[in-house]
């Protein structure tokens, strides 16, 4: 329901963001994310920095090869994941 | 004239219309047919004749990499190279609206004249009207075009054939990339331009090295996903392509990204698209290769005996999905 | 992570799914509640690659879908006046109401724009001060606080010709309801990424553990999408309900507090009626009495008469959007009811369901058969 790629923060000026993407880049508001940081990766929606994006995904595909493979299941439910990260 | 705007008086017939002509249009592409100014334009031709005719509405007018003029020759040349023709003579008619500069219109002009040279065809016959404001978004363009069919070439679906490999020539969505971008305040890096180029020479190269080939089609408004629904539909065959050898440059697919659309479907200017016996590929790869316009060409993919009418994309994690004929315009969706 | 090596895993995965749901005594079924997800599994071709063991149905979290006529008839009804300029996202523009739609408006002469952003829509305020602007503000949790932030900001600058025409929904009460009607059946929840970014984690948790439904939240790569069908699996079989998070690169447990301050700031909850389920307590949001003026239906109501009587169709969106039948059940499928002519919204989005069915293939399509 919601369209939103990462996109990383070249510039910021006045509460908003000069993002790119694969080159492409576009003026989007900070209004939702005001912490945002030059160099910060982050999600754009409608236009919106809506979070920051921690490169978490590789992480958690290493975990799960390793639980396919025999390991004990090292990702678990909410209070283990927020304790992870 | 150069700081003047096209007025009605210009497409009246009279002086005006006689000093544009003479200042702007035939300095541009002037040539002894056209110079004639006849009602007219006799030429010679060798055999069968390809004959097409498009017309050119797009905004903005100017867009990174070219104009609606290269549009409107490139469009024509291309549609008649894809016939299997040597392009020979483009006809011009300009729709303007009044007000519209005629530094811009020069610009226009000129850079027909140069893809006319490069294509090696000659605009021999036009025609130049002007509309009142707010009747015409700037400018429209209308181009016909004929060209020499090559003998021994017989571009048709009914020749597609399973076992066939689709050829692709370059990377896709450039031109819509370059359009749609500033649309929607997307600003792309000077590598991304609209990819609109005359193909001439391309497909003239291609089918001296397998004049056998199948069909040759240039995947413009929707995109690769249209011309090959159009061929499956028309050869009752099916065609099945490789996603990850559909060449696509990293800002096009981030403008698909943001926006929301697939690049199957995103227009092209320059490219095209070739069913070819599978013992002729490598040769016309190795033809295309040697094409300035053809360098990243490939095979993406084959035709097939299942799924008669239908277009299956292998994906890059190992699915299979259908590739549907493209629907209406693109917008950039949200949700 | 190299194709090929995500051709590999995704293989992989793809067998250990099915090793695992041979231990389940009946066919999972688990619902993608996100229409985002609905898209992507089919462009992905997951669907065919998943054994017969495991089915997966697409829920109601395509904002167009959802959407009920009455709202498209007075967003039409609005765009049809002289003063008002219509600004929206694009999905929106062939939607049907009940008797036209925006894009025939459009054709008839309304002013509307399509935008990326709702705050293009400040923009063209600006640019047309003699002119009401309106943004159909649709959506789920991750556009509300975007549609509130363009208030805020509308407020901020001292803008009196902006609105908003809102029927924003929320995702849990609905997941609730789905899961209190005893015809729909589902063994988890491929929950929302986006959603979950401006909630984070926690909201589920009620729902899950209520109905001991299993929940996995991921994101958009057809990765993220097998892997969270594998982890959805392993709960199923193992009987465990519990919600886990796949989508740790933006999805945190505390989601985005600004975001929901400035939602909560502009909106509040109310009873919302949506396409198929009728009214879902308190499941979408209105805008607060201190932001009223900003509320075109506040500011300037409708005449009584202006919206069409309701119209009845053999439309079965609705039991689509639970997830109780799939597309071909509907007699209009593929006949009276396609992409070119729609008769509900579900054909209409690219996220519908049903035009998702009809245009990547009729359910578990395999190529050549």
């Amino acid at each position: 329901m919601c369209l939103a790629v990462p996109a990383k923060v070249l510039a910021i000026e006045n509460a908003m963001g000069r993002v790119e993407l694969s080159g492409v880049t576009r003026e989007v508001s900070l209004m939702l994310l005001p912490e945002t940081k030059v160099g910060d990766y982050v999600l754009v929606h409608a236009g919106f920095a809506m979070q920051k994006v921690d490169q978490k995904d590789a992480e958690e595909t290493n975990a799960l090869i390793a639980e396919m493979n025999g390991a004990p299941r090292t990702v678990g439910d909410l209070e283990e994941s927020a304790a992870n990260g | 004239m150069a700081n003047e705007k096209v007025t009605l008086a210009h497409g009246a017939g009279g002086k005006l219309s006689r000093e544009l002509m003479d200042e702007v249009i035939l300095p541009a592409y002037g040539n002894p047919v056209l110079n004639e100014l006849h009602d007219g334009a006799a030429v010679n031709m060798s055999g069968r004749v390809a004959f097409t005719t498009d017309s050119y509405v797009v905004q903005p007018l100017f867009f990174a990499g070219g104009n609606i003029g290269k549009l409107a020759v490139c469009g024509t040349v291309n549609d008649l190279s894809m016939t299997g023709a040597v392009p020979r003579y483009i006809s011009a008619g300009l729709i303007i609206e009044e007000g519209f500069p005629i530094a811009d219109l020069r610009k226009i002009v000129e850079t027909m004249r140069r893809m006319a040279d490069e294509a090696g065809v000659y605009i021999v016959t036009g025609d130049t009207k002007v509309v009142e404001r707010g009747k015409a978004d700037g400018i429209f363009i209308n181009t016909a075009g004929i060209g020499d069919i090559i003998p021994g070439t017989d571009i048709s679906p009914k020749h597609v054939k399973p076992g066939m490999k689709v050829i692709l020539s370059g990377y896709i969505g450039d031109h819509a990339a370059a359009i749609l971008a500033g649309r929607h305040g997307l600003q792309l890096p000077d590598s991304v331009r609209t990819d609109c180029a005359p193909l001439a020479g391309l497909t003239q190269a291609m089918l001296a090295a397998a004049p056998d080939i199948a069909v040759l089609r240039d995947p413009t408004r929707g995109g690769v996903a249209a011309v090959l629904n159009e061929i499956a539909e028309a050869s009752g065959c099916g065609i099945l392509i490789d996603e990850d050898a559909i060449p696509v440059h990293p800002e096009v697919q981030g403008v698909c990204d943001i926006l929301g659309f697939d690049p199957l479907y995103l227009a092209n200017e320059g490219k095209c698209v070739a069913f070819v016996p599978a013992d002729k590929a490598q040769a016309v790869l190795e033809a295309m290769q040697a094409n300035p316009y053809g360098r990243d060409a490939r095979v993406i993919g084959e035709v097939t005996e299942g799924a008669p009418g239908q277009v299956g994309l292998r994906t890059s994690i190992g699915g299979i999905r259908v590739v549907d004929m493209p629907l209406g315009n693109l917008v950039p969706r949200i949700c | 992570m190299d194709k090929k090596t995500e051709r590999e895993l995704a293989a992989r995965l793809v067998a250990e799914i099915q090793r695992m749901a041979e231990r389940a005594d009946h066919k999972l079924r688990f619902m993608e509640v996100c229409g985002t997800h609905t898209v992507a599994i089919f462009r992905s071709g997951i669907r065919q690659m998943l054994p017969e063991s495991v089915e997966l149905v697409s829920g109601p979290g395509c904002p167009v879908c959802v959407t009920p006529d009455d709202y498209m008839d007075k967003a039409i009804a609005y765009a049809r006046r002289p003063d008002v300029i219509i600004t929206t996202f694009g999905d929106m523009l062939k939607v049907p109401g009940s008797r036209s739609s925006l894009g025939e408006a459009k054709t008839d002469g309304a002013d509307i724009r399509i935008v990326y952003s709702p705050m293009d829509s400040i923009r063209i305020a600006q640019e047309n001060p003699e002119k009401r602007v309106v943004f159909l503000a649709v959506g789920f949790e991750t556009t509300a606080p975007t549609a509130a932030a363009t208030v805020l900001a509308a407020e901020q600058q001292g803008l009196d010709n902006l609105f908003l025409l809102s029927a924003q929904k929320l995702v849990p009460p609905v997941m609730e309801a789905l899961l209190q009607d005893e015809e729909v059946h589902v063994d988890g929840f491929i929950l929302p990424g986006h959603v979950s970014v401006v909630t984070g984690t926690g909201i589920y948790k009620p729902v899950v553990e209520k109905y001991h439904v299993p929940g996995v939240i991921t994101g958009f790569e057809p990765i993220q999408i097998l892997r969270a069908l594998y982890r959805l699996v392993r709960q199923a079989v193992n009987h465990e309900a519990r919600v886990e998070n796949e989508y740790e690169d933006v999805v945190r447990t505390e989601g985005n507090p600004v975001s929901r301050r400035i939602t909560d700031t502009v909106y509040e909850p109310v009873d919302t009626n949506w396409r198929g389920m009728g009214v879902v307590p308190l499941s979408g949001l209105r805008m607060r009495e201190s932001y009223a003026r900003f509320d075109i239906e506040r500011v300037m109501p409708l005449p009584a008469g202006a919206l069409p009587a309701p119209k009845k169709t053999a439309c079965r969106c609705g039991d689509v959007l639970r997830g109780v039948v799939t597309p071909p059940a509907c007699p209009l499928f593929g006949t009276a009811c396609v992409p070119t002519h729609a008769v509900g919204p579900c054909m209409v989005s690219v996220e519908g369901v049903c035009a998702a069915w009809f245009k990547y293939g009729r359910g578990r399509f395999i190529y050549g058969k």
